[in-house]
């Protein structure tokens, strides 16, 4: 029993962990049709932002939770307005120039911090007990995380003015800036956004993960087969797919060691994406966000 | 002469063409130079690793030269960064032993680059040094592997740390061969010292989660885990070990934490108590060894890496072969590979170190330490350790005409059961 709640809590982990890697690349992917290929690197950036903050004497809690986003954020309004806005529409164009931003964000990292930083961070707050079994309070504190951010970005999208112009823009770009809407700042503010929130996953990990320049290739393939097989809608899309992707890994990680977990994670999302070349909100929960 | 992109442009931007000039000056009459190729990954996910190999070879080189050279002429270092891709290992190889013509290529991290370039190299004739770590079983007249085999670390350190914690094992390892092999050796020592391996799991390099594990280990009960992870990525799991409360309770032994520098890379408070075991640590003691890290330390300004096996092995391959360059009288393959085989020696910073003329394996002292605030407390010695996994199947004395893997497909294949 003390095993199945461990397990169990384990699994929600998995699935929680999906969802903060991907989301960042779900809004920018969902909204902007852009596919971004330095998303890895701005999970690194936002865990580098926590190291070397915290080696600096910030405290790890406004490093992770403000700093991380922060910096991040505006480093996307950066690349939004230096590179990515000549290449809207450009999908092909758009790979590439992402693609050689992420080398250019590991060099950058390398030559400015060395290809291996020092640190002094632990993951806060200590361990629980489930009788036998211990899991980490941080992951339980993540997972909380995720969803709230999952009910922010909900609320923002359906609730606030930049949401409603941001979904305007979304289905039709052409009749929301002839309706009068700046469609340039929205890029611009949601590419940021996305940038944000990647910013802000890769600081919350940075206290369970290794914190490298490179790292972000750890990140990039399962974020984009996350996305993928989400389909269209950001939260719901990417929700229904770290559950049944981050469970499948889980599961048959625990059955069978984790090389078999990898590739069940694979198998299942080409079966899925053979069956549903749109996603799973290709089919299902079309309507939603 | 090759630039990598790296090289060039500190080359330009700090030193600009005074720097350049003597390069200059050097190509027009470079058959008057010994040529040594380097082929180690100085960017992408192996630069963990490679960066510190790279420094070590290029400060070995300039010592070289500094002193005057070997017999007379001045080592031309050829360096090659093939990005943590093996595809350009093959290339680079090729390009050192017909290109450049080198008359020494020192090469290779992962297993896996290795056996990418041992047959190109044994191909065209080119020595051929491989300063890691690795799993052993490497039997082959061109090749010399100056790096420790698990005879060496993992059978001091198992009966060690099962005295210390217990006698059932957990292991966990990398999933490519090094990790492999390791993951058999060390299941064959455990047994050896009257253990049980509780469960054997391999990891993809690029896991980062491993919640599902930890919850085995703790089914499992073990009394310590064996770790044979690589990578950045496997970094993760001392981390998610430690926030599970698991690292007070079952404790942590390995041969590949530390090498990547590891233990500078998570907080003190989740690494205090591993176990290590290498044949350098920076804190071997001795005053050879206080010279060279202050020489690599001046070198390489206040940033420089953590000296750890992988660099100083790097370092000590280069002596070890300049040694035998100065013993033959010439830079030539042959007569290099006959001086190497006479059973030539070193005081180096790890201490006194030979080669073993049968396999071409080095007799290397072996340090056995724990981890304390970030820092390796050395704990045991054993000197002139001979590579005794390689020894069992390898005779080059008796049989020299042979370039073989003898550990490619396991333990039990090479009959060791």
């Amino acid at each position: 029993m003390d095993l199945a709640i461990a397990l169990a809590l384990q699994i929600v982990y998995g699935i929680a962990n999906l969802v903060l890697i991907s989301l960042g690349l779900a809004i920018i992917f969902g909204m902007m049709r852009v596919i971004n290929l330095a998303h890895g690197e701005f999970l690194m950036l936002g865990g580098y932002t926590v190291v070397i903050s915290t080696n600096h004497g910030v405290n790890i809690w406004f490093a992770m939770l403000v700093l991380a986003p922060l910096v991040v954020g505006l480093i996307g309004v950066l690349v939004e307005r230096l590179l990515i806005q000549y290449l809207y529409g450009r999908m092909v164009d758009t790979l590439l120039a992402t693609w050689g931003l992420s080398l250019l964000f590991v060099g950058l990292v390398t030559t400015i911090f060395g290809a291996q930083t020092e640190t002094t961070i632990s993951p806060p707050l200590g361990a629980i007990s489930i009788g036998d079994y211990s899991s980490s309070a941080y992951e339980l504190f993540l997972i909380g995380v995720t969803v709230a951010l999952l009910l922010l970005v909900w609320a923002v999208m359906k609730w606030t003015r930049l949401g409603l112009v941001a979904r305007a823009t979304m289905q039709s770009d052409d009749m929301a800036s002839a309706l009068g809407v700046s469609t340039r700042n929205v890029y611009m503010i949601t590419f940021g956004l996305g940038a944000a929130i990647s910013g802000l996953a890769g600081g919350l990990l940075a206290p369970v993960t290794g914190v490298l320049p490179s790292i972000g290739a750890t990140y990039i393939a399962k974020a984009f087969i996350t996305v993928i097989s989400g389909g269209a809608s950001i939260l719901a899309g990417t929700s229904a797919a770290s559950i049944l992707l981050g469970g499948i890994n889980g599961i048959m990680s625990f059955l069978t060691g984790p090389t078999l977990g990898e590739v069940a994670l694979l198998a299942a999302a080409i079966v899925l994406i053979r069956l549903m070349p749109t996603g799973i909100t290709g089919r299902f929960f079309r309507k939603s966000l | 002469m090759a630039f990598d992109r790296r090289t060039f442009i500190k080359g330009t931007s700090v030193a600009g063409l005074t720097l350049m000039a003597p390069g200059i000056i050097g190509r027009a009459k470079a058959d008057d130079k010994i040529r040594l190729a380097s082929i180690l990954d100085q960017s992408g996910g192996l630069d963990i690793y490679g960066k510190p190999m790279a420094n070590a070879t290029q400060m070995a080189v300039d010592e070289i030269n500094a002193a005057g050279g070997l017999n007379g002429q001045q080592i031309e270092l050829i360096n090659y960064d093939p990005q943590s891709n093996i595809q350009f290992y093959t290339q680079y190889a090729t390009k050192a032993a017909t290109g450049d013509k080198a008359h020494v290529v020192h090469a290779g991290i992962t297993s896996a680059s290795r056996e990418a370039i041992r047959p190109t190299l044994g191909r065209f004739q080119s020595l051929y040094f491989y300063n890691t770590q690795y799993e052993g079983g490497v039997c082959d007249r061109n090749c010399f592997c100056t790096g420790s085999t698990p005879a060496q670390t993992v059978e001091k350190l198992v009966p060690y740390a099962m005295n210390k914690f217990g006698k059932k094992v957990y292991i966990i390892a990398a999933d490519y061969n090094y990790g492999q092999i390791t993951a058999q050796w060390v299941k064959k020592y455990v047994t050896d010292n009257g253990g049980e391996v509780a469960d054997t799991e391999f990891f993809p390099l690029d896991v980062t989660n491993f919640g599902p594990t930890i919850k085995k280990i703790q089914a499992a009960k073990p009394d310590m885990v064996w770790s044979a992870l690589v990578g950045g990525a496997h970094i993760s799991f001392y981390r998610q070990y430690a926030a599970a409360g698991m690292n007070k309770s079952v404790p942590i032994a390995s041969t590949t934490f530390g090498v990547g520098n590891e233990h500078k890379l998570i907080s003190a408070e989740e690494g205090d108590g591993i176990l290590a075991a290498y044949t350098y640590f920076q804190e071997v003691p001795g005053d050879n060894n206080a010279a060279f890290v202050k020489r690599f330390q001046e070198k390489f300004g206040a940033d420089a890496p953590y000296l750890n096996e992988l660099a100083t092995r790097s370092y000590e391959g280069i002596q070890l072969w300049a040694e035998a360059v100065k013993k033959a009288g010439t830079a030539d393959r042959m007569p290099v590979i006959e001086a190497l085989e006479s059973g030539i020696s070193l005081a180096g910073p790890s201490g006194d170190i030979s080669l073993d003329p049968k396999t071409h394996h080095g007799v290397l002292n072996v340090y056995l330490a724990e981890l304390k605030d970030q820092t390796f407390n050395i704990v045991e010695t054993h000197n002139a350790q001979p590579p005794s996994d390689t020894l069992l199947v390898c005779d080059l004395q008796a049989n020299p005409d042979q370039a073989t893997f003898y550990f490619e497909n396991g333990l039990e294949a090479a009959g060791i059961k």
